[in-house]
């Protein structure tokens, strides 16, 4: 069974899923991060694949990004250090990316890398709903990759219901009509979106995520899904002072704590 | 052959909307609601009135004599320099601004690269006394001030762009990025044919005013609809979109479209997508773009900030793959020189843009006496620091000596220039101040 299925089987509250960028904040220290994560209770972890024109991103990850891609992130790079991750690393890793740059790659070969190294599952915020279930459906799901489609405030009940059918793990509920750590914190009208939508009664989990921030935002927004997702946060964190080590348990503790 | 986009959105294999669901809403409402606004009687009745009344449109198709017998061709110019804010940008600006009303959006978006879309934007949003965001690179601030000043004069807000490269790419991610943060109240109005659909469809159908025109107004100076060749710059491609519109379905009309070659392909400094280019997505569009070997999207260069851009509308790039139109490209010493030689023939200060349609006469191969028609974008007085630097550049050289092809007598034409041979460059700068406000 895929790791993200596993995941939300064994655990359906107060989920928490970190996000940051391939290649930041140094060259080489991206399996560093993802061990680090794991060893300080992340329950599942989102590998950014750093893109020259992230549409859908505030400034903290289009800054990583950018850094990220002038230290040499590359897709390939990516996948080369990720080839024995799952020599240590248990939880389920998700790609998160930009769809030239997987475009770029070759969909298939993407996906024939991904399950080579077990990579679970794929968030690609640009591909929509519709050229994923006529042109990649099959591909994905021959190689065993769970692609994760977004739904935000705006989304109707029809499409809902449409995500709903063609997600195979869980549901990304982006918070409010926002671009990444544009805003913090959560207003009424969130509020009763993630309502209206844990009213529904989705048959696939629902993670909440953008403008998670701290302990506060993480418990609001697991009160109403199965966890959330944090991502320009821990990147601001990963800047901080001290040791790698040290700047992730800081920000998982007062995440979690 | 069917030129059109399919109900799908694409071109071919070209198009199509790839945006993140946050985007999905208005896209979808947009797309709904389209076509069927602009067929309704009251938008098709005001966007008329006001191309001929505000804009000034029909704008003239002007025999070149000199041109003509410089080349020995017969060369029109489809003038939309002589627009109201001197490019074709109005056209689309103007139809988008009624479109936004309809849509009952009260808050404009917009980006620009030379300040030319911005403008146009500008000035439809004063009118309409709509608040008006543009996004703006900050280098293209720091080197188009007066069009900055102009917009915000018209009451916009320009908004210097810091991410990137600080340029047009840079600003149409930041627009997108706005649009996202607020969806309700917001219209994207995109300058070019690129972009999700329906904008690449929309825009051309705005745009391609121009190609109407040239039809009835070749049928009344030349006998035929039909000129044997129609020549645009492209860089999104929208005046070239507008410009070939009516004549895709014309298989004897030759189309051509000058891309921007900065300082020459080998150099790698170019803005010639069609060449340099791969297939890829930008701004939500499957299209040909400048792309590293690792999908990363590649900064262009061209001398023009207007064709300063990696990609290309996903309309040309399917004219391209089903060989409808041919592509040339224009270096900026290219089009600085085709430049010079409109305004010395003519008296006609072309955009630097424009410059790289004009180039292609020395560039192509043309039957003698064929009716070449240049869709003359727009006007050159946001130009005049490039043009002047040109010039004491070349203070050395004739640069209109150059003999065209098929051209015996082409020196006659030569005679009388001055130009620059002496010591003292020409001092133009009186002429750009005619176009100041």
């Amino acid at each position: 069974m895929n790791r993200i299925n596993e995941l939300f089987q064994s655990k359906n509250k107060n989920i928490l899923s970190v996000y940051f960028t391939a290649g930041y904040p140094e060259a080489e220290t991206t399996v560093e991060i993802i061990k680090e994560l794991e060893a300080n209770g992340a329950d599942m972890i989102e590998i950014g694949i750093p893109f020259s024109d992230p549409l859908a991103d505030g400034p903290v990850i289009q800054q990583s990004s950018q850094q990220a891609l002038a230290q040499g992130m590359s897709l390939k790079k990516l996948l080369s250090e990720l080839t024995s991750i799952r020599q240590n690393v248990k939880i389920p890793l998700l790609l998160m990316g930009y769809f030239n740059v997987i475009l770029h790659f070759g969909v298939e070969n993407f996906c024939k890398a991904l399950e080579k190294i077990g990579i679970d599952g794929v968030i690609i915020p640009d591909l929509p709903l519709e050229v994923y279930e006529n042109s990649y459906a099959k591909l994905f799901q021959k190689h065993g990759i769970i692609p994760v489609f977004l739904i935000t405030p705006g989304t109707d009940e029809t499409r809902i219901r449409k995500t709903e059918t063609l997600s195979k793990g869980f549901i990304y509920m982006v918070s409010s009509a926002s671009t990444t750590g544009t805003k913090s914190g959560f207003d009424h009208s969130s509020i009763d979106y993630f309502k209206r939508i844990a009213g529904m009664s989705l048959k696939v989990p629902v993670l909440t995520g953008f403008g998670i921030s701290n302990k506060s935002t993480f418990e609001q927004a697991s009160q109403y899904s199965s966890g959330a997702i944090v991502g320009s946060a821990f990147i601001k964190a990963l800047d901080k002072p001290g040791s790698l080590s040290e700047r992730i348990q800081g920000f998982m503790r007062q995440l979690r704590n | 052959m069917d030129y059109q986009v399919n109900n799908n959105g694409y071109y071919g294999k070209f198009g199509g909307a790839f945006v993140p669901e946050m985007l999905y809403p208005n896209v979808k409402h947009l797309e709904a609601n389209y076509l069927k606004i602009m067929q309704s009687a009251s938008f098709k009745n005001e966007f008329t009135e006001l191309l001929k009344h505000y804009v000034g449109r029909p704008s003239p198709l002007y025999f070149s004599n000199r041109l003509s017998e410089r080349y020995q061709l017969n060369v029109y110019l489809k003038r939309e320099d002589l627009n109201h804010t001197g490019s074709h940008k109005i056209n689309n600006t103007i139809g988008q601004i009624l479109m936004a009303r309809h849509l009952g959006k009260k808050r404009i978006i917009a980006e620009t690269g030379a300040g030319q879309h911005g403008v146009a934007t500008a000035t439809v949003c004063a009118r309409e006394g709509l608040e008006c965001i543009v996004f703006m690179g900050a280098t293209d601030v720091a080197r188009q001030q007066p069009n900055v000043e102009k917009m915000e004069m018209l009451g916009a807000t320009v908004i210097p762009v810091q991410s990137g490269n600080k340029t047009l790419k840079d600003a149409t991610n930041e627009a997108i990025r706005d649009w996202i943060n607020h969806p309700d109240e917001t219209h994207y109005i995109i300058g070019s044919v690129v972009g999700p659909h329906p904008y690449p469809d929309m825009v051309a159908r705005f745009q391609s005013v121009i190609s109407a025109e040239m039809k009835t107004q070749l049928r009344e100076q030349t006998g035929s609809p039909l000129p044997d060749t129609i020549i645009a710059c492209v860089g999104g491609g929208s005046n070239a979109a507008g410009a070939f519109y009516h004549y895709l379905n014309e298989p004897k009309v030759r189309l051509i479209a000058v891309e921007a070659d900065g300082k020459g392909l080998e150099t790698g400094q170019t803005a010639a997508t069609i060449a340099a280019g791969s297939v890829g997505i930008i701004h939500g569009s499957m299209t040909l773009l400048m792309q590293t070997n690792d999908g990363q999207i590649i900064e262009p260069y061209s001398l023009s900030a207007g064709l300063d851009y990696p990609g290309i509308g996903p309309l040309h790039a399917h004219l391209y793959d089903a060989k409808r139109v041919e592509f040339l490209r224009a270096t900026d010493n290219e089009a600085l020189e085709a430049a010079f030689e409109l305004t010395r023939f003519e008296g006609i200060i072309p955009a630097l843009e424009s410059a790289h349609a004009l180039a292609a006469l020395k560039k192509g191969t043309f039957k003698p006496n064929e009716t070449v028609v240049i869709n003359l974008s727009g006007r050159g007085d946001k130009d005049m620091e490039a043009y002047r630097n040109f010039m004491k550049s070349q203070k050395d050289k004739n640069l209109l000596l150059h003999k065209p092809i098929s051209n015996p007598n082409a020196e006659v034409y030569t005679r009388g220039f001055s130009f620059p041979n002496n010591s003292q460059p020409l001092d133009l700068s009186p002429m750009g101040g005619l176009f100041v406000p």
